[in-house]
């Protein structure tokens, strides 16, 4: 184990590192210029105080007992399934905003225009990284047969990274946002979360670094390329120039198609890389271990690795068709966004045939189901997205729900389910019990969600598809057929239809939290033999 | 192939160099020659930077998310030029720090909303969407009209911007609180409209307009209203498109 003395040499200088930030950041607040930038440095500065006296008065000992640092990967599953419910909950209600625009409440701060962000970051960074950081930490332990390095490191990345979450939302809600779709946060928030991502980058090669296992198991490597890429594409995205370092306001560096360029390379690889690789690293640990199959090709495996993480960087100018970009890059764009078909689909089936003599399992566990889903939406959404790709089914598609749809394909039906999946494996781990509380109710979720995925995603094409043919309607004389606003009206049916969709996927992920609760409060505990087996799940050659 | 990848799955380092390559490649190709092609920013005229008036106007407009509902970017598509205009130029965005192209169209696109509607009418629609547009999903704005604009630091703000790349010169930074108000109370005691267009207008070395007047209808009060109002006025109206030649710029 650990140095178990109070103060080791990373204490220390964690210790040192908070101090000076809390100097800092107080210094900043004091002279702030505005409101939310005062308020969001008296947090930071809070919460670095709470940590040095966290540190100094040994919260962070090495008590566990366990071979493994199981206590902050079960933080990050609490903290997982809070900022779901909240994230799917903003995302409800901005859905009925639309549907019955009274719900604005014409207020600022619940106006779509600033919950919108909320939703997004709650579901994308907040839900969704918290999945990755505590999935990332239990499986990089697990197939390295190696505790995290460090005691306190790995605490401060769990709490940096939730801390950078408050720090975002409460910019969204007052009106602080850079309008970067998905990068929305200000320069102080965005510098935070480049220190915090560094540390995951140094905890998470750290500990693989001193693994116990020759190769690295191949979640690690999408691991890696998700850490890797997410935090080359968030200093490019970001660079900015604050108009004061005591104030909230900042000017982005680069303009104009540039800016879009950029803007989205980063936007679709955070899709390609959070919200892809990231998951797929979910799917290559969890989707065999549920199933007690190795992973289905190994071949396959390295194919699907290196070619999509290749391919994806190349897809944003999609988002850019018929636009002011230059055609060539449009073009590029383009025909690596259809590339990018085989290498997702080569995931999906080396994730769909790890149930290779296993399938009978899809009626007996509804946990193996979901996880099954999740990849069929996986290749589901994987096959649209390159469609959509192509200009000539984007000239319809852009700007149209079709997209909105789309995204919650993967999202909700991909990202979701795979996190829904993991959690329900994990949880009965991390608290050594045998099984979930109710494998009932995980049907019950499943279905539930599955029926609201399905509501929002179709809604969404008839609407989109809708709205995008009534623009460029004509009438028998050559002119425009209908008035933007007969557009929007027409609307109307579809957006109530996916606010209930939305619901239902709401409604699943509290009877998950339930679900989840008790399997940790009155699960049944798990017996030596029962708990998961020590050995890393194993390729086949 | 197995034998070899066996060497990258030994060496943790080797992968992350690799994977820097690989998921470098891309952006670099795409990106970099953004910035030296000559043909990515068509040669117009009458862009200019925004006035220290609009530019509070297009941090609201940023600061309330318009962007995720309203595109500014019309497409070359034959509908989208029909209902809202010539198409968008990469030229009409190169001052904009972000972009603002959108990517969605809840309400319409806004890249020529200028000079489309009278300033009474965006006061009537900021204020309560549906008085002027009864099935509109917009939310309303009513709290623009009476939240004092603070430009307090709006000398700053261009400054950074002429930091980042933006044509700001010395005069305008140094002028711009007072830019600020003769454009949203011409009238008022202090005005001079005349250094306005000077620096933004017919005169300047832009050789474009710039408009001034009360945009919001209360003359007592510098409103954020005004600001938004100037910003969505002026949306689209500077490119002289009568000298626009379309046949040069193809690329």
């Amino acid at each position: 184990m650990e140095n178990t003395s109070t103060m080791t040499l990373e204490k220390m200088i964690m210790s040192l590192f908070l101090v000076v930030a809390t100097l800092l950041t107080a210094y900043a607040g004091l002279n702030a210029l505005d409101n939310i930038f005062g308020v969001s440095m008296f947090i930071m500065a809070t919460a670095f105080a709470l940590g040095v006296a966290a540190i100094v008065t040994g919260k962070f000992e090495d008590t566990d007992t366990e071979y493994y640092n199981y206590s902050v990967v079960k933080a990050g599953v609490i903290a997982s399934v809070i900022w779901g419910i909240v994230g799917f909950t903003a995302g409800d209600y901005i859905a009925w905003e639309l549907a019955f625009p009274a719900l604005n409440l014409d207020l600022q701060w619940t106006s779509f225009g600033r919950l919108r962000p909320l939703h997004t970051s709650a579901v994308i960074f907040a839900f969704g990284g918290n999945v990755l950081i505590s999935t990332s930490f239990y499986v990089v332990q697990r197939t390295s047969r190696a505790r995290l390095i460090g005691s306190v490191t790995p605490w401060f990345v769990f709490w940096g990274y939730n801390l950078f979450i408050v720090l975002a939302a409460l910019g969204y809600v007052f009106g602080v946002t850079q309008s970067k779709e998905y990068a929305e946060p200000e320069w102080y928030v965005d510098i935070w979360l480049t220190i915090v991502w560094v540390m995951y980058l140094v905890v998470f090669l750290g500990t693989l670094m001193k693994r116990k296992e020759p190769h690295i198991y191949v979640a690690n490597w999408f691991y890696l390329a998700f850490i890797i890429t997410v935090a080359m594409l968030h200093i490019v995205n970001n660079a900015a120039v604050p108009v004061s370092f005591f104030g909230s306001k900042s000017y982005i560096a680069w303009s104009g198609v540039q800016d879009a360029m950029i803007q989205w390379w980063y936007g679709h690889n955070a899709v390609g890389f959070f919200l892809t690789a990231g998951f797929l690293a979910i799917m290559y640990y969890f989707v065999p271990k549920r199933a007690g199959r190795p992973v289905y090709s190994y071949r396959l495996s390295i194919i699907h690795f290196w070619s999509v993480i290749f391919i994806y960087i190349w897809a944003g100018p999609h988002h850019l068709h018929y636009t002011a970009l230059p055609d060539w890059t449009q073009t590029l764009g383009m025909a690596f966004s259809i590339m990018l078909w085989m290498p997702s689909w080569g995931g999906m089936i080396n994730g769909l045939m790890t149930l290779s003599g296993a399938w009978d399992k899809l009626r007996t566990d509804p946990v193996i189901r979901m996880l099954v889903v999740s990849v069929a939406f996986y290749g589901m959404s994987t096959f649209e997205g390159p469609l959509m790709a192509i200009k000539a089914v984007n000239s319809l598609s852009h700007y149209t729900d079709w997209t909105i749809g789309h995204v919650h394909s993967g999202a909700l039906g991909w990202n979701g389910f795979v996190s829904f999946g993991a959690l329900y494996c994990m949880v009965p781990w991390l608290w050594g019990k045998k099984e979930v509380y109710s494998l009932a109710l995980v049907s019950m979720h499943f279905w539930i969600a599955t029926i609201g995925i399905l509501l929002y995603i179709t809604s969404m094409w008839v609407s989109g598809i809708m709205q995008g043919l009534m623009w460029r309607a004509y009438d028998n004389l050559g002119f425009l057929e209908y008035s933007f606003i007969e557009t929007v009206e027409a609307m109307h049916p579809f957006y109530v239809i996916r606010a209930i969709g939305g619901l239902m996927f709401l409604i699943g992920a509290l009877i998950m939290a339930y679900n989840l609760w008790m399997t940790v409060k009155v699960g049944e505990e798990a017996t030596e033999t029962s708990m998961q087996p020590a050995i890393a799940p194993v390729a086949a050659e | 192939m197995s034998n070899k990848h066996a060497i990258i799955e030994k060496n943790s380092i080797l992968m992350v160099v690799l994977i820097l390559i690989v998921v470098s490649i891309g952006g670099l190709v795409q990106i970099v020659p953004l910035f030296f092609l000559k043909s990515t920013i068509e040669k117009v005229e009458g862009m200019r930077p925004y006035t220290p008036l609009e530019l509070s106007g297009r941090n609201i407009y940023i600061r309330e998310g318009c962007y995720l509902c309203h595109s500014q970017m019309i497409r070359a598509l034959r509908d989208e030029v029909e209902r809202y205009g010539h198409y968008s130029l990469a030229a009409e965005s190169m001052y904009d720090h972000p972009f603002q192209w959108g990517s969605k169209r809840t309400g319409p696109d806004l890249a020529r909303l200028g000079n489309k509607y009278s300033d009474e009418w965006h006061v009537q629609h900021l204020i309560n969407p549906r008085d002027v547009v009864p099935a509109s999903v917009m939310p309303g704005y009513s709290f623009l009209a009476k939240t004092k604009l603070d430009y307090s630091n709006i000398g700053n703000h261009l400054k950074t911007n002429a930091t980042v790349g933006v044509p700001y010169s010395e005069a305008m930074i140094k002028n711009a609180k007072k830019d600020l108000e003769s454009q949203a109370n011409p009238d008022g005691d202090d005005s001079d409209t005349d250094a306005l267009e000077e620096r933004y207008g017919p005169d300047s070395s832009f050789k474009t307009k710039v408009v001034y007047r009360d945009f919001d209808g209360n003359a007592k009060m510098i409103s954020e209203m005004d600001a938004l109002i100037s910003y969505l006025q002026m949306l689209g109206t500077l490119v002289d498109f009568t000298k626009f030649n379309e046949k040069a710029t193809i690329r």
